[in-house]
C-alpha cells in the first residue's frame, strides 16, 4: 500500500504548521502530511530572535508598513502581495496569541511592540528574543490536537513527482530504516526554508540547504529574485550567531576600531543617544552591512583570526534592559563567545542570514505547476523585494502559510488522480537512490571539499558585492563543481540512519540553488537592494523593475526570464534613511 | 598539549555490529571549539560514516544532546577545551533506544508529548476581533520558565525513574502540561490532571532533582512536578471531602 494524503507539506516550521491547521480548520475531512527532515520543534523558525511585524499601536497604520517594507525593499515587492500581507499579519499574530504565544506584555497586559530596522513606527511583537521558538513551539503543540495531520518526522524528501503538468506526491527516505517510499497526494506545499549553507559563514542551521527550492526547480517550477541574499549586519564571528537587531532596536551603537559610530558616514543619518527610527542602527540590513564592506576598505575595522569584525555596544542599556529585552543575546554571548554584553563590546561582522528569492508563488502561494504551493522563506511572493526588512520574515511564513494551506485544500478537495506515469517516475527514483548512493564504492570526491569550495565560490563571487567578472567565474567553478558530484565519495554504505547520503543529497539540492543565484545574480545588470553591483552601481528601473524567473532547462543548464513588479499606489522612489 | 584532543566516540550500526564499540579521533582543540565541532571535523575530514544529529548550533534546536563525559549535555554548548587534555567520551543519551551511533529514538517522548494536551484549551474561544487575552507581565512570569523548554532530552537521559519505568510521563512533558495549566488564558488544568495524576504521571517522581540539574534553559521541571503534585493532592482531598465541586 503506498500512503497517500490530500495534502502534503514538505517541512515542519512555521509555514508548514501554520498551513497544516489552516488546512484542517478549512476542511477537516482532508488528509494532511507533515514530511520533515527533523523533528518540527527543530525546524529553523526556532532560531528566529527578534520579532514579527503586525500592526496594532494606535499610531500606527497599515499603509506606513507598506511603505516601510516597499522601500526596504527597493521597489521590487509586489504591492498588491504587501498590502494583503500588512493586512493580515497582525491577524495572524493575535491567532498565535489565542493559541498561547507568550508575547512579551505591557504592564496592563496588552501586546508589547518594539521598533526594528528600518520600520518607522513600534510595530513588532516579540517574546523576548526568542521569538521564532515561542512561535514555533506554540504552532507544533497546537497541531498536535489535530487528528487528520499525519507526521512523517525525519523522513527526507528527495524528489517531487510530475506528470501531466500535475504534482502528484513526492519520494522520501524515512532516516530511521533508510526505507525508501512513495508518498501519494493531491496537493504539495514546500515549506523547507531557506538555503543560507550554500554560503561559507551563515547564521542558518545545518539544515539549511534550499531543499524545497531544488525540488521545484527540477521539477520544472521557476524560481524567483534568487540573487537576492541577505547579510545580516551583525552576526558573531567563528560561529556565525545571530545577535539580532532588536538589540540595535533597544538602542545599540554599532562602532567600528576607533569607538566611531561609523553608519553616520553612509547617509544613514545623525548619531543621537536614543534609538531613531529608520536612521543610524536601525537602518536596513542591506545598507548596513555594505557600510561594513566601506569601512574595510577604510581599515577602520578589527582584524580577527576570524576576519574583519566592528563592535556592537550594549553596555549602556544596562543590565536590566538586557536581561528583561535581551536574555537571549546575553546568554549566546556567554556562552558562545565568552563575553558579557554588560560589560563588554560583542564583535560582529555580517553573516548570510535569509534569502529574499524562492519558489515563485502567486498571492496564494500557487507555484505555476499544478498541485504544487510554496511558502515561507522557501517561497518568493514576493512582498520582501530586493532586501527583507527585519521582522517581516515571521509575519510572512503565517500569512502565507495560512494561504497556501487554505488554497491547496480547496485544490486537494477537487478530482485528482494519481497516474501511472508518477509512480513509474517514483520507481526509478527508488532504484537510482540506491545505485547512486548505496551500492556504489570508490569516488574520488570528498563530499566536504566540494561542499567548502561551493561556499567559497559563493562568497566570492556572490557577496556584498559582486561584479560580472566575479559571477562569471563563479558560475564557471559551479559547472566543474556539478561535474565533480559525480564522482563524490559515499563511506557510509548502511541504510540504519545515513547522514553521509543525506549530506551528499543536501549538496545536490545546494549546487542547483548556488548556481541559480549566481545566473540570476549575473544577468541583473543594475544595483539593488542587497543586489549591489560593482560594474553597475545604479538602480536602473527602465530595464530592471521586474522579476527574475529562472528555469532550468534540459540540458541542466538555466533560462532566465522577466516578470515585471506589479506597483498599486507606491510608485518607485528614492530610499531615504535617517533624514 | 592543548592543541588536540581525543574523541572516544561510541559507534553502532545494527547491521554489522551487535554492540555498541568506542572508537577514537583526534580533532583539533582550538578554544572556541565545543565537542559538536569536534564532531563535525570527523564526519568531514575521518570518517564519513559518523552519524549524529545537530542543527542549529546555538542551544535552541535540541538536536545535539549526548552523554560527555557521562553526563547529558547539548553538545553545541560544551567547549573542548573544558576537558582537556582529553579524552572525551562521546556516548548517546542515556534512557533512549540506541538508532545509531549516537542516535537515539525518541518517539516515545513525542507520544508522550500529546497526551498532556499542550496547548490552550478553553470553554469559549473569543473571536479574534475582539483583540488579545489580556495577560499581564506578572501572569506571565508564573508559565514564562516553563515555556522555555527545547525539548532537548537531557532530562529524561538523566532521570533515574524514567531510566526505571518507561512508562514515567517525565520531566518536559510535565514541565509542559504546568506551562499550559499556569497560563492565564488556559482553562484545560482538570483535562490535564486526569493525565498526570496516574501512577506513571507525577506520582512516578520521587524527586531526585536531576532534571533540573542537566537542564541547559532553567526550566526546573523538578519544581514543576513538585508544584504539580501539591495541586493534585489539594483537587483530590477536595473531590473527597467536596465532591459535588468538580468543575
Amino acid at each position: 500500500m503506498i500512503p497517500s494524503h490530500d495534502v502534503l507539506l514538505v517541512g515542519g516550521g512555521g509555514a508548514g504548521l501554520r498551513a497544516a491547521i489552516a488546512i484542517a480548520e478549512t476542511n477537516p475531512r482532508l488528509s494532511i502530511a507533515v514530511v520533515s527532515k527533523v523533528y518540527p520543534m527543530r525546524s529553523h523558525t526556532v532560531s528566529a530572535e527578534g520579532g514579527a511585524a503586525g500592526v496594532i499601536a494606535p499610531d500606527d497604520s497599515l499603509d506606513e508598513h507598506a511603505h516601510d517594507t516597499i522601500s526596504g525593499g527597493d521597489w521590487l515587492s509586489d504591492q498588491d502581495a504587501v498590502e494583503a500581507f500588512i493586512k493580515e499579519a497582525p491577524q495572524e499574530l493575535l491567532q498565535l496569541e489565542h493559541w498561547g504565544c507568550p508575547w512579551s506584555r505591557e504592564p496592563d497586559g496588552r501586546i508589547a511592540v518594539r521598533p526594528f530596522g528600518g520600520m518607522k513606527k513600534r510595530r513588532t511583537w516579540f517574546a523576548a528574543d526568542k521569538t521564532g521558538f515561542h512561535m514555533l513551539h506554540t504552532l507544533f503543540q497546537t497541531t498536535l490536537q489535530y487528528t487528520s495531520v499525519v507526521r512523517y518526522d525525519e523522513w527526507f524528501v528527495t524528489r517531487l513527482l510530475v506528470d501531466d503538468g500535475r504534482v502528484q506526491g513526492v519520494v522520501a527516505i524515512e532516516l530511521m530504516s533508510g526505507k525508501v517510499e512513495t508518498i501519494t497526494a493531491r496537493a504539495v506545499i514546500l515549506c523547507t526554508g531557506g538555503c543560507g549553507r550554500v554560503f561559507p559563514f551563515t547564521t542558518n542551521a545545518s539544515i539549511k540547504n534550499g531543499d524545497g527550492m531544488a525540488l521545484a526547480f527540477r521539477a520544472g517550477a521557476p524560481l524567483k529574485d534568487m540573487e537576492f541574499v541577505q547579510y545580516h549586519p551583525t552576526g558573531l564571528p567563528f560561529t556565525g550567531i545571530l545577535i539580532t537587531e532588536a538589540a540595535r532596536a533597544e538602542g545599540g551603537y554599532l562602532i567600528n576600531k576607533d569607538g566611531y559610530r561609523y553608519l553616520q558616514d553612509y547617509n544613514l543619518g545623525k548619531p543621537e543617544p536614543k534609538p531613531v527610527f529608520r536612521s543610524m542602527e536601525l537602518g536596513p540590513r542591506d545598507r548596513l552591512s555594505q557600510a561594513f564592506v566601506q569601512e574595510v576598505a577604510k581599515g577602520r575595522t578589527i582584524d580577527t583570526p576570524y576576519g574583519h569584525v566592528v563592535n556592537l555596544d550594549l553596555r549602556h542599556l544596562g543590565e536590566k534592559v538586557i536581561d528583561t529585552k535581551l536574555p537571549f543575546v546575553r546568554e549566546l554571548c556567554l556562552k558562545y563567545q565568552n563575553i558579557d554584553p554588560v560589560k563588554d563590546l560583542i564583535p560582529v561582522r555580517p553573516v548570510v542570514h535569509y534569502m529574499m528569492g524562492g519558489v515563485h508563488t502567486d498571492i496564494d502561494g500557487a507555484t505555476p505547476l499544478a498541485g504544487l504551493y510554496a511558502a515561507g522563506e522557501v517561497a518568493c511572493v514576493s512582498i520582501n523585494g530586493a532586501n527583507r526588512l527585519g521582522s517581516n520574515s515571521l509575519p510572512e511564513l503565517l500569512v502565507f502559510g495560512a494561504r497556501a494551506g487554505r488554497a491547496a485544500a480547496e485544490y486537494a478537495a477537487g478530482e485528482v488522480r494519481i497516474s501511472p506515469a508518477a509512480l513509474a517516475q517514483a520507481r526509478d527514483e527508488a532504484r537510482q537512490l540506491a545505485n547512486e548512493f548505496l551500492h556504489r564504492s570508490g569516488g574520488r570526491e570528498r563530499l566536504s571539499t566540494l561542499r567548502e569550495e561551493m561556499q567559497t565560490t559563493m562568497e566570492e563571487s556572490a557577496g556584498i558585492y559582486r561584479s560580472g567578472d566575479s559571477l562569471a567565474r563563479g558560475a564557471d567553478r559551479l559547472r566543474e563543481l556539478q561535474e565533480r558530484f559525480g564522482e563524490v565519495r559515499i563511506e557510509d554504505q548502511s541504510r540504519t540512519f545515513n547522514t553521509e547520503r543525506v549530506a551528499a543529497l543536501e549538496l545536490s539540492f545546494m549546487l542547483d540553488v548556488a548556481e541559480a543565484i549566481v545566473n540570476s545574480a549575473l544577468r541583473r545588470e543594475e544595483s539593488r537592494g542587497a543586489h549591489q553591483r560593482t560594474d553597475f552601481p545604479a538602480r536602473d528601473d527602465q530595464r530592471f523593475l521586474a522579476h527574475s524567473l529562472i528555469y532550468r532547462t534540459p540540458d541542466a543548464s538555466c533560462r532566465v526570464e522577466y516578470l515585471p513588479v506589479t506597483l498599486t499606489r507606491w510608485p518607485p522612489g528614492e530610499r531615504v534613511y535617517g533624514r | 598539549m592543548a592543541d588536540q584532543i581525543t574523541l572516544q566516540v561510541a559507534r553502532y550500526r545494527p547491521e554489522e555490529e551487535a554492540e555498541p564499540t568506542f572508537q577514537e579521533y583526534d580533532v583539533p582543540c582550538p578554544k572556541d571549539w565545543v565537542v559538536l565541532d569536534g564532531l563535525n571535523y570527523v564526519k568531514d575530514r575521518l570518517d564519513g560514516t559518523l552519524s549524529y544529529r545537530w542543527s542549529c548550533r546555538m542551544g535552541i534546536c535540541g538536536s545535539c544532546g549526548m552523554t560527555v563525559n557521562g553526563e547529558p549535555k547539548l553538545t553545541c554548548a560544551t567547549f573542548l577545551s573544558d576537558y582537556a587534555p582529553g579524552p572525551v567520551r562521546v556516548e548517546p543519551l542515556r534512557n533512549f533506544p540506541v538508532i545509531r551511533d549516537l542516535v537515539v529514538e525518541i518517539g516515545d517522548f513525542m507520544r508522550k508529548l500529546s497526551t498532556v494536551k499542550p496547548w490552550i484549551i478553553r470553554k469559549d474561544h473569543k473571536p479574534l476581533s475582539d483583540g488579545e487575552y489580556l495577560q499581564t507581565p506578572q501572569e506571565m512570569e508564573e508559565y514564562q520558565q516553563f515555556s522555555m523548554c527545547i525539548n532537548c532530552m537531557l532530562c529524561y537521559a538523566a532521570c533515574p525513574i524514567y531510566g526505571l519505568d518507561q512508562e514515567f510521563i517525565g520531566p518536559a512533558a510535565i514541565a509542559l502540561a504546568q506551562r499550559y495549566n499556569l497560563d492565564s488564558r488556559d482553562e484545560g488544568a482538570r483535562e490535564r490532571l486526569e493525565v498526570l495524576s496516574q501512577h506513571e504521571g507525577i506520582w512516578g517522581c520521587t524527586f531526585v532533582g536531576e532534571c533540573t540539574e542537566v537542564c541547559p534553559k532553567d526550566v526546573d521541571p523538578a519544581g514543576a512536578i513538585q508544584r504539580y503534585k501539591l495541586t493534585a493532592a489539594l483537587d483530590s482531598l477536595q473531590a473527597f471531602l467536596v465532591p459535588w465541586s468538580a468543575r
